[in-house]
């Protein structure tokens, strides 16, 4: 899937401040019955954004008009739970290209690398620092710096380093995904396989 | 030569090549497709203009969007109806077997995969659900995948994966009457947490787990991905053997021979080194239930729900939004709680021997008036098998009935929803706010402990009505 090369991005961001926050919240099952890629942002945190009859909680982060950017920031063991790629899917189609947490499901944490959405794990410490930064100023702006590895706190100049596969890294700044990869390793699949 | 773990065994021998720097290329020999996550993958495919490259090692069946009543009419629901089309579609374009609805091999994909023999020692296996981990009960590498990755399956039979770190978990003793399997696993993540598995593949063993059946050691690695982990395995030995044995697609012959003699190489080394190791006493082990919002929130059943002392920060919040969404207060006990739905089935809890316990259970009894109790098989196969063991009038005697197979309120993408406020005590996998419908309210149990509530109309203690 074709998606946008990843350099340097400054933006505000959005909190979320929950543990385990699961797949079936970012998308509820009943949305996964599309057949193609598309519009999965409407419906991302779809209980927690809407009431049952289809208006929107305005207690939820996302509907409070104080809060935008492209970083979603959430709390310890992101991602939990199913496998569905949708929960990347609609985090990116809302808008969001970056998700910070402390701690990343395995499955969520490689679907949003095979889908142009960065996963940047932080500190717990550093990750306090970061909701209570945009507590005090919703407008507070963070740098992310995918050639550095680097998350800053514009503010206060203050940085954490995050890890990235050097090939996933890769990828991500070309806009390059594995499939491509893999076709072109035929031969030597079937070489494998005899 | 440095001993290996089985999950080195089998991981080293599919390692196409190692990437500079990044994953390895890792060689699929089994992909299990449904109709919800490859949709995107197919269409993925047919823009770049390829074609499935190794159908015969493919196998499909619509589950998770399909009805469980009436399933000789069509889908009710368009957009189900048509991620169903949509399969059986891509299935015929591609060359590869589709199990539809309502023929003899259609189930949750999970449970048809080992019934027909498809899943065997020693094998990887993915499948773009997370509960593939099912199929690792087997001694198979068996692991969920996201669509992106079913689309690289489907184009090269490959995906790209960086090799996980390895986890021992060791469940030594005797389980106590009425406690199972599904209890063991509840119990590992109650202790372990939903993120003590992370970044690990978990091996099972001790006496504990050497005495399940398969059908028990499918329910605990079926779990083992609501710890966190991306799958679980126990090393095959004769029960797999004999369970594998003279199955559809098991080797036959000579080649079942020369298969033996690979599979009794499948265990770890005596002094292979995991990088984490858990161990537990059986004997400590009672029949479990949850209480909050995800699976590691479990207790003994006569136990009380433990209080938020000792929490702070986001874990506090954390904990009391999940009692709040429950309707449950820290300090009070399980036992008497009230029930207003029982579901026994899914991919965890959805085969033979589950009906079996569950029907000795009730055998004699009446289900509660208060409780809607939907029975769902896991499989066409599973419901033939209750009904050619006679367990129909038994549970119709007791006042339940069986509905046909499908993941059914396993998830809410069905017809089988909980409705907004309901308890209901599931033999499922996820208690998650909403998973089995908007508002719903899940307890994971196993079966014996989910019969024990619909005969009784509250949660109860199943050791104490045996
Ligand atoms: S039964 Fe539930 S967990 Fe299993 S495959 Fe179906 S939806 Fe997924």
């Amino acid at each position: 899937m074709a998606y946008d090369k990843f350099s340097v991005i400054n933006t505000s961001a959005v909190p979320l401040p929950f543990e385990n926050v699961d797949t079936d919240q970012i998308i509820p099952a009943r949305f996964l019955k599309a057949v193609e890629r598309k519009g999965f942002g409407d419906n991302l945190f779809r209980d927690w954004r809407y009431e049952n009859d289809g208006s929107p909680k305005a207690d939820f982060p996302l509907n409070n008009a104080k809060y935008s950017g492209k970083i979603l920031v959430g709390g310890k063991n992101f991602g939990s739970g199913s496998s569905r790629e949708h929960a990347a899917w609609a985090i990116y189609d809302y808008g969001f290209r970056v998700v910070v947490s402390s701690f990343f499901a395995d499955i969520f944490k490689g679907n949003a690398l095979n889908n142009g959405l960065l996963p940047v794990v932080v500190s717990p410490e550093f990750l306090e620092k970061i909701f209570a930064q945009i507590e005090k100023d919703a407008d507070s702006t963070f740098e992310v710096d995918l050639p550095n590895q680097k998350f800053t706190i514009t503010a206060t100049g203050e940085s954490s380093d995050f890890e990235i596969n050097p090939y996933k890294k890769h990828c991500l700044q070309n806009g390059l995904d594995d499939i491509d990869y893999l076709v072109e390793m035929k031969e030597q699949i079937a070489e494998f396989e005899a | 030569m440095t001993a290996k773990t089985l999950f080195d065994k089998i991981w080293d021998a599919h390692v196409v090549k190692q990437v500079e720097g990044g994953p390895n290329v890792l060689y699929i020999d089994r992909h299990f497709i449904h109709e919800v996550t490859s949709p995107v993958a197919f269409l993925g495919l047919k823009n770049r203009g390829l074609k499935v490259y190794r159908p015969d090692q493919t196998t499909a069946t619509p589950d998770h969007n399909v009805p469980t009543i009436n399933q000789h009419m069509s889908i009710k629901d368009e957009l189900s109806r048509n991620q169903v089309d949509m399969l059986k579609k891509n299935c015929d374009e591609n060359g590869i077997v589709y199990h539809g609805l309502g023929t003899e091999g259609h189930g949750v994909v999970h449970i048809i995969g080992p019934e027909m023999g498809l899943t065997q020692p020693g094998m990887t296996i993915v499948c773009g659900d997370s509960h593939t981990s099912t199929h690792g009960a087997f001694g198979a590498i068996a692991f969920g995948i996201g669509t992106s990755e079913v689309e690289m399956v489907l184009a090269s039979q490959c995906i790209m994966q960086p090799k996980p770190k390895k986890m021992r978990i060791t469940v030594n003793g005797t389980l106590d009457k009425g406690v199972t399997a599904k209890d063991i696993a509840l119990y590992i993540i109650s202790k372990i947490s939903t993120s003590g598995g992370t970044g690990h593949f978990i091996e099972y063993a001790g006496s504990a787990i050497t005495s399940l059946s398969m059908e028990g050691r499918m329910t605990l690695c079926n779990l083992s991905i609501e710890s966190g982990a991306r799958g679980g395995m126990i090393a095959p030995d004769e029960t797999t053997f004999n369970y594998v044995k003279g199955r559809q697609f098991a080797p036959k012959g000579e080649d079942w021979d020369k298969a033996m003699e690979k599979w009794a190489e499948l265990k770890s080394d005596e002094d292979a080194v995991f990088d984490t190791e858990y161990t537990f006493d059986a004997a400590d082990i009672e029949p479990m239930i949850t209480y909050g919002t995800n699976p590691g929130m479990g207790i003994g059943v006569s136990q009380t729900i433990p209080t938020s002392e000792g929490l702070s920060g986001t874990d506090k919040t954390t904990y009391q939004k999940s009692l709040q969404y429950m309707g449950y207060n820290e300090g009070d006990s399980m036992k008497g709680k009230p029930v207003d739905f029982v579901f026994l089935g899914s991919c965890t809890n959805g085969r033979i021997e589950d009906f079996r316990e569950f029907a000795a259970f009730v055998k004699g009894k009446k289900k509660a008036d208060n409780v809607t109790a939907w029975l769902v098989p896991g499989s066409k196969q599973v419901q033939n098998q209750i009904e050619a063991e006679g367990l129909v009038p038994i549970l119709e005697e007791a006042g339940f009935e069986l509905r046909q197979p499908g993941c059914s309120a396993c998830l809410a993408m069905n017809d089988d929803k909980i409705p907004t406020g309901k308890y209901s005590v599931s033999t499922s996998n996820r208690n998650f706010e909403g998973r089995q419908g908007p508002g719903a309210r899940t307890l994971l149990a196993s079966p014996l402990t989910a019969a024990a509530a619909a005969v009784s109309g509250v949660i109860a203690d199943p050791r104490e009505m045996m």
